[in-house]
């Protein structure tokens, strides 16, 4: 008896924490920070918060480099009962997601001030979110993929409704919580569905279960599958907002403060592309054939729509949320091609390459424009229509500037990392010979050029409508914004211009990019 | 065991929450009909996993309930909140934002 | 008919017949009793007491936070009964690991109380 209960005992699962710890740093910092600041009121109000969840992703960026090393010598790793893998895929993108929520946290500083909120919500829920994202670019195991999705989502879904003044921000919120609800709803019933079909939530078993012709395999019924693949492809499209599955895009980043889009676009979109390219490259990988050309069909659609309604629009925030529409076109590219079946060995990693570097440019520079537009942006979020933008280079020429680069880095203009990223895609695109694809591409960035255009025109027009007395007019000089959002913006074009100037990281990219070919 | 009767009857119930998502005016009723959506999915993995014979379906099932009702909390806040500043909770009288 | 189907047959007989019988006493009420209706008995029936307002009306919004935390805890017990019964599989582990999730949840308890959302107002 006592010899089968020390058995017992000793098989209990083993937890590798040193491999899961920028998972387990973004929740705990979450948890630390509305303890300490629920016990201790008096922290609410100052840049106690923004410090603790800028430290805390430095801290989670630490491991990232740390497990990094670890992970290009022992290869993937599968942790927690083999429900997440930690290779350089998955670390990369944990990078990533963390560097959003360290510029995200200085933006949302004097945000929250100029608006006169205080409380650690704001950070707590970034912090949540962001590790949702890691747990869902991690995932091995459908169940964890789907948790993953939801403390990604519902946290924004949250902070997107947060500014209370504003009846524009609930709805946007609620815009964003029903058609949310409503796909990862879906995106469950594709779950069901795969379990149903395959006898197996881990994406290996799934993909191993054509092999096996027990009961209803796929090999014998494979319209089940079919019909998952599909809904599972709904819940991620309508995350990244590829079209059709776009149409709250526009609501919900005019609606919401504006740091709180920058997060969305940039963390929220990158653990669903991320999420999406694991559940199919391995749950998914035997059916390559069957789900490819949907990513060619959201791409396409992606561009055309995203580049040419973006021309019509008069809000700076809308025109930007039909830009990242645009932009999931391109990193969708990105996706197709590494997905290639037939140049598994170089087109393949050429792709993988392409979607991210795209994934890591994209998240920076579109940090840093949302960032211009929170510091620009008066008391109440108002102020962001393009009339707004006019004559900006007069009163606040540094800020113009910087604007003006990562609105070029956007469009995709040479010296920015906008370029290379849109450059790598296009040439992976014509790499697989996806030739229409790629021509679809150069078409619409020349098209988005033109919105980009359009505000930098007018950030440099001379005529300034606003009266200089107008009490919500704009402060002329960097001094009158507050420093951390100005720091963030800041590092943001420089990262950019680096990035696009200087050819360094190419064997990270290479790394990772292999570890994800090596998923299929 | 009868798999088709669980999956007819997750399926119909599925439909109807897609009915009720895009008809209801209501923004509570679009709240339940979500609800329904996921309780289809939860009958669907309940059956599949003793038709597999395994009890990942019935722990997969647990989890969406709690996912469920850490959605549902959300959007009742969320409809709270719309409903403090304009007095209604109609969804198609959200109109600030268009384009 | 397969034994899975038959066993239902039971429950189905059992409900007719439970409707027939609760049916047929009603009927058998309306033939024999008198039937003159007046305000006071169409009345909702409420405790004894006249009842007041409609059908309809709104409760007070204060009630919802407690409801909303309420059914957090309550939903999260729902780990907490497959935990108990393999709790002697796991032995030590899995109570640290219960303990942990327990703690957890507590702190948005506290949480909750820092911001005053559970008192009375």
């Amino acid at each position: 008896m006592i010899e089968q209960l020390l058995q017992v005992q000793t098989d209990s699962p083993e937890v590798a924490w040193s491999l899961i710890a920028p998972l387990v740093t973004l929740a705990l910092g979450g948890i630390l920070l509305i303890t300490i600041s629920s016990l201790i009121p008096s922290l609410k109000d100052n840049w106690f918060p923004a410090a603790f969840t800028a430290g805390t992703a430095a801290a989670a960026m630490v491991f990232v480099v740390d497990i990094w090393d670890r992970v290009s010598s022992t290869g993937p790793e599968f942790v927690v009962a083999n429900s997440m893998s930690v290779d350089q895929y998955t670390v990369f993108v944990t990078g990533v997601i963390c560097i959003s929520v360290f510029l995200v946290s200085l933006l949302f500083h004097g945000y929250l001030q100029r608006e006169g909120f205080s409380g650690p919500e704001w950070y707590v829920l970034i912090l949540m979110s962001a590790s949702g994202g890691v747990l869902l670019a991690s995932a091995e195991d459908l169940i964890v993929t789907f948790i993953g999705l939801e403390i990604l989502s519902i946290a924004v879904y949250v902070l997107a409704s947060l500014h209370l003044r504003r009846g524009e921000s609930q709805e946007a919120g609620f815009k964003y919580f029903l058609l949310g609800a409503l796909s990862s709803a879906l995106f469950l019933y594709g779950i069901a569905l795969t379990y149903g079909a395959t006898g197996s939530t881990r994406l290996t078993g799934i993909s191993q279960s054509g092999l096996n012709e027990r009961g209803l395999s796929p090999a014998v019924d494979s319209s089940m599958i079919l019909v998952a693949m599909a809904l599972l492809m709904v819940g991620f499209a309508f995350k990244v907002s590829a079209v059709p599955f776009h149409l709250w895009t526009p609501d919900v980043y005019e609606g919401s403060p504006s740091p709180v889009v920058a997060f969305m676009a940039s963390a929220v979109k990158v653990a669903g592309f991320a999420g999406m390219l694991r559940v199919f490259f391995v749950g998914f990988g035997p059916y390559v054939e069957d789900w490819r050309p949907l990513l060619q069909g959201l791409a396409i659609a992606s561009l055309v729509v995203g580049s040419l309604l973006a021309i019509a629009q008069s809000n700076v925030k809308r025109m930007l949320a039909y830009s990242s529409i645009t932009h999931a076109g391109f990193i969708l590219i990105g996706i197709y091609a590494a997905a290639d079946p037939e140049s598994r060995s170089n087109g393949g990693v050429l792709g993988a390459e392409a979607f991210l570097f795209y994934l890591l440019a994209y998240t920076i520079m579109v940090a840093g424009t949302f960032g211009v537009i929170t510091l620009i942006g008066r008391r109440d979020d108002g102020r962001h229509s393009l009339d707004d933008y006019r004559g900006l280079f007069k009163s606040n020429p540094v800020l113009a500037v910087l604007m003006s680069a990562l609105l070029f880095a956007q469009a995709g203009i040479p010296f920015t990392s906008g370029f290379l990223a849109k450059f790598r895609v296009i040439a992976a695109a014509a790499q697989s010979e996806a030739y229409v694809l790629a021509g679809v591409a150069m078409l619409a960035s020349v098209v988005a050029a033109v919105l980009y255009l359009r505000i930098v025109v007018s950030m440099f027009l001379v005529d300034s409508p606003a009266e200089a007395d107008e009490p919500d007019a704009l402060p002329s000089g960097l001094s009158a914004f507050p420093l951390a959002g100005v720091t963030a913006v800041a590092i943001a074009v420089v990262a950019t211009i680096a990035l696009g100037v200087l050819p360094f990281g190419q064997e990270i990219l290479t790394d990772a990019a292999e570890a994800m070919s090596a998923m299929r | 065991m009868y798999l088709n009767q669980f999956l007819i009857f997750s399926a119909i119930l599925f439909c109807i929450g897609v009915y009720g998502v895009l008809v209801r005016k209501n923004g509570v009723l679009v709240l339940m009909s979500i609800e329904l959506i996921l309780n289809a999915v939860n009958i669907n993995l309940v059956a599949f996993g003793t038709f597999h014979g395994q009890a990942a379906g019935q722990v997969f099932a647990l989890f969406v309930i709690a996912v469920a009702a850490a959605e549902v909390g959300v959007g009742l806040a969320i409809v709270l909140l719309i409903y403090r500043n304009r007095r209604s909770i109609d969804v198609s009288e959200a109109d600030l934002l268009k384009g | 008919m397969s034994a899975f189907l038959r066993d239902y047959l039971i429950v189905i007989l059992f409900a007719l017949l439970a409707c027939g019988v609760v049916g047929g006493f009603i009927g058998l009420g309306a033939i024999f009793r008198p039937n003159r209706p007046t305000a006071g008995k169409v009345q909702n029936y409420e405790s004894g007491v006249d009842p007041v307002g409609d059908g309809w009306s709104q409760s007070q919004i204060r009630y919802y936070i407690f409801a909303l935390l309420f059914v957090m805890f309550d939903v999260e017990a729902v780990f907490i009964f497959p935990w108990a019964t393999q709790l002697e599989t796991f032995g030590y582990f899995g109570l640290v690991e219960m303990v942990i999730f327990i703690f957890i949840l507590a702190l948005g308890l506290v949480y909750a109380w820092r911001k005053g959302v559970l008192r009375w107002v």
